[in-house]
């Protein structure tokens, strides 16, 4: 909903949680995290969840190649045309995917901004099986806020934010807020 | 015009910029899936889109009914020749026949024009998408030529499509060449170029000019040979025999002769200039042997997109929404 539709015409409340040097942060421990579990080798590629996961897992990828002393492969993928909610809900402009080459054999660090209802992730994980077997499928994400409606979790999390339902949670390299309708 | 997203797409008179973008850029994401090993997405998983071509048609048939089991839909086909139809059976039936199947969109082509709107009114909650109709409109026909316009413009300049939105449109010279006069391609493509924001000059002889293209916002010439030489893009149509385009000209050979693209006249052009043509091509007549297939022509190009842009079309009314 746009600031000018909120009922009362004012703006919703935001309230900052993370500022950018704390995304930073994050964003460092999960990629030493990531490395750990995977013995410092494996053959990583980083895959950004179009459009919030995108710039994040750019961010992760570089945390990577710095650690690992070589260049981790970053590609986004774009999961609106496996939505369980179309028709339900209104289209969302489709981003670009430039995931393109087969996956099978390698460790796919899948990378999304908030993770809520995990039906982001479970589009995600079907787009991505098209593109081949991945010896594995890791989760990374900036915030998990709850609420699962699947059965699914993250591996690596920046932050745990229990929030209501009713809230909506921006998260970005630049910080995280929540924000409450008046 | 009426919204795409979660409506029809009859015709694009009025079609507006946002919405012609919308589509092109929405078909863009599925040259990517089009690309992929697996190229299939679940979009339309479980919708059924039903095909009727109720004039023959190879690429647009070919090109919709792909489109649609790329996106996971079921597709149901008539065969007219060996339907119903062919006893006698009215349009109303038909399509009542067919909706009774359960239906979520029909692609529909017909030898009439207006049948689209007629069967959108028919079956109002099925969303209609035309595939050419009579005299009147060939709207992904439109869409298609402007998406594979957009493709190598944005390609020469080092941008890509969705980045360039309409820019690379903008007082972009036009000239659609021939038999105007029984061309829905002609309609679809002026509605769609004008959206954009480009130029468009119609050139042909008198008898195959309507009288009231004066009202369609564009030039109108009887000199090819200057029209050519101001063009940027030249978009070439099919005389129309079918139709009776062949009366309204003294021969095939006088036509070809005045209003055909010829291997000289291919030689005069700008190197840059692209020339275009939806298919099937009357080689020969309205385009030479060699111009066709010139490093110039786009015409292979205009049928691998077809594919592309109806899946957006598809997507874009069947699954829903408001307009962005």
């Amino acid at each position: 909903m746009s600031l000018s539709e909120s009922p009362s015409g004012t703006a919703p409340s935001r309230h900052s949680v993370l500022g950018s040097d704390d995304v930073a942060r994050a964003l460092r421990r999960m990629a030493h995290e990531i490395v750990e579990r995977n013995h410092g080798s494996g053959d990583l590629v980083v895959v950004g969840v179009q459009r919030g996961g995108a710039p994040i897992a750019t961010r992760l990828a570089a945390h990577l190649g710095e650690i690992l002393a070589q260049p981790i492969e970053h590609v986004d993928l774009d999961v609106s045309f496996y939505r369980d909610d179309i028709g339900a809900s209104p289209l969302r402009d489709a981003a670009p995917t430039t995931l393109s080459s087969d996956v099978s054999g390698r460790v796919v660090v899948l990378v999304d901004d908030v993770l809520f209802t995990g039906r982001t992730v479970r589009a995600a994980l079907n787009a991505l099986l098209t593109f081949g077997r991945p010896s594995a499928v890791h989760l990374a994400v900036l915030v998990d806020r709850g609420h699962r409606e699947l059965p699914l979790r993250a591996d690596y999390v920046g932050k745990n934010l229990p929030t209501s339902r009713e809230e909506r949670v921006v998260a970005t390299l630049d910080g995280v807020w929540i924000e409450r309708l008046p | 015009m009426r919204p795409i997203r979660g409506g029809h797409l009859l015709s694009l008179d009025g079609v507006s910029r946002d919405q012609v973008l919308d589509v092109l850029d929405t078909a863009e994401s599925f040259v990517e899936v089009n690309r992929r090993t697996i190229r299939k997405v679940p979009a339309l998983t479980g919708r059924v889109v039903a095909s009727l071509f109720f004039e023959e048609s190879t690429r647009t048939r070919l090109s919709f009914e792909t489109a649609a089991k790329r996106l996971s839909a079921d597709v149901i086909s008539l065969a007219v020749a060996s339907s119903s139809v062919k006893k006698g059976e009215s349009l109303r039936d038909t399509i009542s026949t067919v909706e009774a199947l359960g239906l979520d969109a029909v692609v529909l082509r017909h030898r009439s024009s207006g049948a689209a709107e007629q069967v959108a009114r028919f079956v109002p909650h099925v969303h209609v998408i035309n595939a050419g109709d009579g005299q009147h409109q060939h709207p992904t026909q439109g869409l298609l030529d402007a998406f594979t316009v957009r493709q190598v413009l944005a390609e020469r300049h080092g941008t890509s499509g969705p980045e360039s939105g309409a820019e690379l449109f903008a007082g972009l010279r036009v000239v659609i060449v021939g038999d105007i006069r029984h061309s829905r391609v002609a309609r679809s493509d002026i509605a769609v170029y004008l959206a954009l924001g480009a130029t468009v000059r119609v050139v042909g002889p008198g008898t195959l000019v309507p009288a009231e293209v004066a009202q369609w916002g564009v030039e109108v010439s009887d000199d090819l040979d200057e029209a050519l030489e101001w063009a940027q893009i030249v978009g070439l149509l099919r005389l129309q025999v079918e139709r009776g385009g062949g009366e309204f000209v003294p021969s095939l050979g006088e036509f070809s002769t005045h209003w055909g693209l010829s291997v000289e006249r291919l030689g005069a052009l700008s190197p840059d200039t692209l020339v275009m043509h939806p298919g099937p091509m009357n080689r020969g007549v309205e385009i030479a042997h060699a111009v066709a297939d010139s490093p110039q022509s786009l015409v292979t190009r205009q049928v691998a997109n077809g594919v592309p842009v109806r899946m957006a079309v598809l997507y874009l009314t069947v699954a829903g929404g408001e307009d962005r």
